[in-house]
């Protein structure tokens, strides 16, 4: 990759070569080249989390398998669901928004670029310190959300809990320095004439997601370290028997908890805010409700959190309260879904591998959205709590949403990151491989989870179909390994051999495309005016430009 | 077709810097928050053993509660003399308000010397850990606070020049410390007097 070099000035000696270019990398301060090790850090844990998955789904193939023991299938399911929240999901979406705010916005950097290096540094440490825990004496085994009092010393005494809360601390100081940096990069650094108001939606989601990391994260950073001074110095905050409270760790967290679902799909609406009316040809229809209702969703974010805890018997009043409050934040996304589908209306299609991901994103992440809902209706809460129908819901919201915008966005951004473009043909393979393996492993959970299926237990009783619909889900599982698989070839032999892409591949119109691919170190030499949303339909049309209109 | 122009940026009303440290400053004020939340709801569940107001001396924490008031006073003299390009004023308020800032952390040091001495620990009871976490946390706070003006101070004196934004976002965080210690004293000190 082109990237240019880093930031200290070395002495070129051809033996020195290599070790330079390694601390171009390490020193680096760019925001392109910490975004790309942000990317692929994440895609490293990706592809650990998922083996993961695999390992779970082997387990669970058929009933009464011996192929992991109880404790480490404890272990698994813990680390796959930390791995893919903290070091997969929370960081492709940082390293997408490190790479292209500023160069959307016409800035040459990050506002604090040394900062911008200690959060990526902050989260592969992080993450490291969190997969030590296999050779500290065992990993973390009290599921991703850690309930107290499991979490605590007489039910989890080796130390795989300690690495967690500090491998989550670490990596959420880091995760709040991002937040404030991508704030600070767009209040301070857009380029003459980019008002808030001319702002490319991503961008928008960006900013209003930066503000909910920046108040969401500091709940679980106070839980983290309640947990290790309760852990480490026999303190009393989440314990019965000194007189503490397991039910605040459930009230702290989720107060983290639930702003972060949001966290981890904002920029997806992002990504699918530009991929659509790209390849629609079309501008984004209602913009200003596509940004106001990302306002929306991120005040009542703050005032749900309780949905996750119907169980645990709140009394009426509350309960109420929460299934309301969680079935008006369906209103806002729901906003967003028509706003998608009308942008696509009449517009001349173009069905690239990104604009399939991104209407395969509309339909499945709908179908998450509604099955959410279904979680605010409390006795159908207390019905599936617990059971395969969670996995099935947030699987259909953080993979069918999330991760299929990212691929989207991947397949739409590769072109700029690395000057050549992804493979269609083998995009295609790719794109139809995940549909297909992710419906069939996560759409048979819900009927799993309404028969009563148990999450978070290595293996069941062998009841009338649950060995085949597991079968079925353990088959697709592997058919999403086949697909990933396929997506890292695409991108190994699209970087060697891809069709080179030039500044503008998609024809698109936000200041990104308007310099070089992969842009050079200072990203813009010269920008388009910015008169309106698109600088560069401006640019191509001037006898019809979006501000005469 | 319209040219293309240099890269010219819209001008925004407050410097970076300070921007940053204002909103870190609100994502720290969620961080107490969650901490306060917790003394005070575990507050009518401590049964037996210590409590604040059989363990607490509001009268002596209240005078190094005053030192650190103060040093918000004096660090923004020192803002002011900075201001005026009065260098040495400037080093001289500065290293007041290190040295009223350290004050205050002695004085926390001996007040958990005498609560261990009299076995008031983290692990005794749920005041002992809601206490400790709290006003330790506040401390480290207060410690980060002191380096940063070290640094500060080491920085101007060997004659680095345009430091008033910096000296200003120091500024607003140590008056953010002052503000929680505040909001501590009197949960803390003054509710278990009354």
């Amino acid at each position: 990759m082109s990237i240019p070099q880093g930031a200290l000035p070395i002495s070129l000696e051809a033996e020195q070569a290599e070790t330079t270019r390694l601390l171009s990398w390490i020193s680096s301060v760019d925001h392109k080249q910490i975004a790309i090790m942000y990317l692929a850090t994440s895609a490293f844990f990706f592809c650990i989390g998922g083996l993961e998955a695999l390992l779970m789904r082997v387990q669970l193939a058929w009933p009464g398998l011996n192929f992991l023991s109880p404790d480490a299938y404890n272990q698994i399911f813990t680390m796959h669901g930390t791995t893919m929240i903290f070091l997969v999901v929370v960081p492709v979406l940082l390293g997408l928004s490190t790479y292209f705010v500023p160069l959307m916005i016409g800035a040459s950097d990050m506002a604090f670029p040394r900062m911008n290096a200690l959060s990526f540094w902050l989260f592969l440490f992080g993450g490291l310190l969190l997969y030590f825990s296999f050779f500290g004496g065992g990993a973390p085994d009290a599921g991703w959300f850690s309930y107290a009092p499991l979490s605590e010393k007489p039910y989890s005494s080796h130390p795989g809990l300690d690495y967690w809360a500090l491998a989550l601390l670490a990596i959420g100081v880091g995760t709040v320095a991002a937040g404030l940096n991508l704030i600070v990069t767009i209040v301070t650094l857009r380029v003459k004439g980019m008002t808030i108001r001319r702002l490319p939606l991503f961008v928008w989601m960006v900013l209003v997601n930066s503000f909910l990391i920046i108040f969401a994260l500091p709940p679980l950073n106070a839980s983290l370290v309640m947990l290790l001074v309760d852990r480490q110095l026999n303190a009393h905050f989440f314990t019965q028997l000194g007189g503490g409270s397991p039910l605040l760790w459930q009230h702290y967290f989720w107060s983290f908890g639930h702003p972060e679902v949001y966290i981890m799909v904002l920029p997806a609406f992002g990504f699918i805010s530009e991929v659509i009316p790209v390849f629609s040809r079309q501008p984004i229809f209602g913009y200003g409700f596509v940004a106001a209702s990302t306002v929306a969703i991120a005040l009542l974010s703050f005032g749900v959190w309780a949905h996750h805890m119907f169980a645990v018997g709140l009394g009426h009043g509350w309960d109420l309260a929460f299934g309301a409050s969680s079935m008006l934040i369906a209103v806002p996304t729901g906003v967003k879904i028509f706003n998608w589908i009308a942008t696509m209306w009449g517009g001349a299609i173009r069905f690239t591998t990104a604009m399939w991901f991104a209407i395969a994103f509309l339909i499945t992440f709908t179908i998450g959205g509604l099955s959410g809902v279904a979680f605010a209706v409390v006795p159908i809460d207390w019905q599936v709590t617990d059971t395969y129908f969670v996995v099935a819901h947030m699987h259909y919201v953080l993979f069918g949403g999330t991760l299929f915008s990212v691929f989207a966005a991947a397949y739409y951004w590769f072109p700029k990151m690395s000057g050549r473009m992804l493979s269609e043909r083998w995009g295609k393979v790719h794109f139809w491989l995940t549909f297909i393996g992710f419906n069939a492993t996560f759409l048979i959970q819900h009927f799993l989870g309404l028969a009563g299926m148990p999450r978070r237990v290595y293996t069941y009783p062998d009841l009338p179909f649950w060995g085949v619909m597991n079968l079925i889900s353990t088959v697709g599982a592997f058919l999403l390994g086949l697909a990933v698989s396929v997506f890292l070839f695409n991108l190994f032999i699209s970087y060697k051999n891809g069709e080179p892409a030039g500044d503008n591949p998609w024809d698109a119109w936000t200041l990104e495309w308007a310099t070089t691919s992969p842009p050079p170190t200072e990203n813009f030499v010269r920008v388009p005016p910015v008169k309106s949303r698109r600088p560069l339909w401006d640019l191509k049309h001037p006898e019809n430009p979006d501000w005469k209109r | 077709m319209e040219t293309l122009s240099e890269v010219s940026h819209e001008v925004a009303t407050i410097p970076k810097t300070k921007l940053c440290m204002l909103l870190f400053l609100a994502s720290e004020a969620v961080f107490f928050l969650m901490l306060i939340l917790a003394y005070v709801y575990f507050r009518g569940f401590v049964s037996s053993g210590p409590t604040a107001a059989s363990s607490l001396d509001p009268k002596v924490t209240g005078i190094y509660t005053i030192f650190l008031l103060s040093s918000s006073g004096t660090v923004f003299l020192a803002g002011r003399s900075l201001k005026q390009r009065n260098r040495a004023r400037f080093l001289s308020w500065l290293a007041v308000t290190v040295l009223f800032g350290a004050i205050f952390l002695v004085g926390q040091g001996r007040e958990y010397a005498k609560l261990l001495a009299n076995n008031v620990t983290i692990n005794r009871n749920l005041f002992g850990t809601t206490f400790f976490t709290l006003t330790g946390l506040h401390g480290f706070h207060v410690f980060i606070g002191l380096l940063l003006m070290i640094t500060l101070f080491g920085v101007i004196k060997a004659g680095g020049e345009k430091q008033m934004i910096a000296l200003e976002s120091v500024s607003l965080y140590w008056h953010f410390v002052d503000v929680v210690w505040i909001v501590i004293f009197s949960i803390i000190y003054l509710w278990s007097a009354s």
